[in-house]
């Protein structure tokens, strides 16, 4: 499934002529797990007020998230061609008005998991077991919200509350090591009170090990950092900062397709 | 007698009875709810109480989770860290999603006082009139805003409410019929309309009974409700009295006077004179001293009026 993602990611944004590739791609094998392994929820009734709850903070990684929830049955696949043209469903950034099965907005880059703490609030004051999960990159970590969140969630005690870091080590002008460097990752969180789990972010085994881990966790939240790469998947785009934001030739999107065959 | 009264007080009382009526009503505050007056909320429901501490964006993402799953939130701050500080958070989690989030700002305008500039929300109607999905209201006192924050609990989508500091006198009775969006006409009046909001109101009301001395009969509007703007009671306003002054505790730009400009120029043209902060930014000071000093009185209104009167005639000459 992870690869049928990887080659709809390629086609839409080489179709669109624009979008985001790397960080799509680093983020696939992880949202892929979310939605065929881990999650409940149903494609046919969004607002099921049960289902578990994914949100994309990242939001310039939508096409790996469109890719899925189109496999997952909440929208055509043909639809998926659709990405960044006018009238379509699927926007450029996720956003919530627009696209069934998409929890939330993002876009302007920090501010997923402070939704994800209302969502999670909200579940407890209901009384419902649905788990949340929020997805961050590694660079968005630099967003002054990020840390006001890292802070309240276990001061809420949050234990329905998981957050996945996408650390691929590199954001659109550079590696983020020498951008802002973020690190020690585990540290901080820890610090702040998180349970923290490293992983292979490429690791299917791990990436489930690590949901099923986060679920026994009580009193506090658990973050996954995920050592993913950018790009991965397609030779030419892997730990390659250009495919940040730029999509692929036709003759560079059939390579690639090639490759994923 | 002037009788005064706290609209944030009023704000905290009725949040109890709200509470009490729906237990879909979640409050958040960010660490000011003894001065916002949540925390009466929060002794009564601690279970659906969240203070935020000193994180406005974290608590605007918050609260935009929470209506996501169903809930009525009220968030609180002061109304320069309820605006300015987490401007983004609002446009993207709030006012895009068109969630049901209620921003309830306390301790607005100059008459904050003492505390000084970075305290002065004074750019805050500005900002949230530019967000097309907010209902914005200022109310004029502790009754309007009761009635403001109940019709805000029972109308789906974001609304931003203004609230003072300082006690402001009582203009409306317990009777008070509000509509969003439906301005309130307090005093009739042909030669000139004085449409004001907030603390404003009723230094309008001084002011009209000043100039009705001197022959100017006065108009004078409550214009609550910032967004959706009642164009037609400034049209109709317009036609009669052939002459606006709008009065706000606001600076020049982007807040009711630009509103309501934009509907006379573009419906029915008439001369105009604005009482306001103009491009100032204040400083510490008693509130009292601070309005004084920028003229957001009675007497900076009648002047205001007098003005636009003058200027009325020498516009039509012969329509004295």
């Amino acid at each position: 499934m992870a690869k049928k993602v990887r080659q709809h990611i390629i086609s839409m944004i080489a179709t669109a002529g624009s979008g985001h590739p790397g960080g799509s791609l680093s983020a696939t094998d992880i949202i892929t797990a979310l939605y065929f392994k881990i999650m409940h929820y149903d494609p046919h009734n969004p607002g099921w007020q049960d289902r578990d709850r994914f949100i994309l903070s990242k939001g310039h990684g939508a096409p790996a998230l469109y890719a899925v929830l189109a496999e997952s049955d909440y929208f055509p696949v043909e639809e998926l061609t659709t990405l960044r043209k006018l009238d379509s469903r699927l926007q450029g950034h996720a956003d919530r008005n627009f696209t069934p099965g998409v929890e939330m907005s993002a876009g302007s880059l920090g501010q997923g998991l402070s939704f994800g703490i209302g969502i999670a609030l909200a579940a407890r004051l209901d009384e419902r077991d649905y788990q949340t999960y929020v997805l961050l990159s590694d660079g968005e970590c630099e967003e002054g919200q990020i840390w006001e969140a890292a802070l309240s969630a276990p001061h809420f005690k949050l234990d329905n509350l998981t957050v996945i870091i996408d650390r691929n080590r590199q954001q659109l002008s550079g590696w983020t090591r020498n951008i802002m460097d973020v690190e020690p990752l585990n540290e901080k969180w820890q610090a702040f009170g998180w349970h923290t789990i490293e992983i292979d972010g490429h690791s299917f085994n791990q990436i489930l090990a690590a949901f099923e881990e986060a679920k026994t966790i009580k009193g506090k939240p658990t973050i996954i950092i995920a050592h993913t790469i950018k790009g991965k998947g397609v030779s030419f785009m892997e730990n390659n900062v250009e495919f940040h934001g730029k999509a692929p030739t036709a003759e560079e999107a059939e390579r690639a397709l090639e490759e994923l065959g | 007698m002037t009788v005064e009264a706290s609209t944030r007080e009023a704000y905290g009382r009725t949040l109890i009875e709200l509470g009490k009526q729906n237990k879909d009503i979640v409050v958040l505050d960010a660490d000011l709810s003894l001065s916002t007056m949540t925390h009466f909320f929060a002794q009564e429901f601690p279970q659906r109480f969240f203070d935020c501490g000193l994180e406005e964006q974290n608590m605007i993402g918050i609260a935009a989770g929470l209506a996501a799953s169903g809930k009525i939130v009220f968030a609180s701050s002061f109304a320069v860290f309820a605006s300015c500080r987490c401007f983004d958070q609002v446009r993207l989690c709030v006012s895009q999603p068109k969630l049901n989030v209620k921003i309830v700002a306390t301790h607005s305008g100059i008459s904050v006082g003492e505390d000084g500039t970075s305290h002065h929300a004074i750019e805050d109607l500005s900002l949230y009139c530019a967000l097309p999905s907010f209902t914005v209201i200022v109310p004029a006192d502790a009754i309007e805003t009761t009635k403001a924050v109940k019709a805000a609990a029972a109308t789906y989508g974001p609304f931003y409410i203004r609230l003072s500091r300082p006690k402001t006198p009582l203009i409306y009775h317990e009777d008070h019929h509000f509509i969003v969006g439906k301005s309130i006409t307090l005093r009739p009046g042909k030669d000139v309309t004085i449409i004001a909001m907030g603390i404003m109101v009723a230094k309008a009301l001084q002011a009209a009974q000043k100039l009705a001395t001197q022959g100017i009969d006065s108009r004078v509007i409550d214009m609550h409700t910032l967004n959706p703007l009642d164009a037609e009671a400034i049209i109709k306003a317009a036609s009669e009295t052939g002459a606006i002054v709008v009065a706000e505790e606001h600076l020049a730009h982007g807040g009711l006077g630009s509103r309501v400009a934009q509907v006379v120029v573009e419906e029915k043209p008439v001369p105009m004179s604005f009482v306001n902060l103009k491009d100032h930014y204040a400083s510490s000071g008693k509130a009292e001293e601070l309005l004084r000093r920028f003229g957001l009185t009675a007497e900076g209104i009648e002047e205001a009026a007098k003005q636009v009167v003058q200027k009325k005639r020498s516009f039509l000459p012969g329509d004295a």
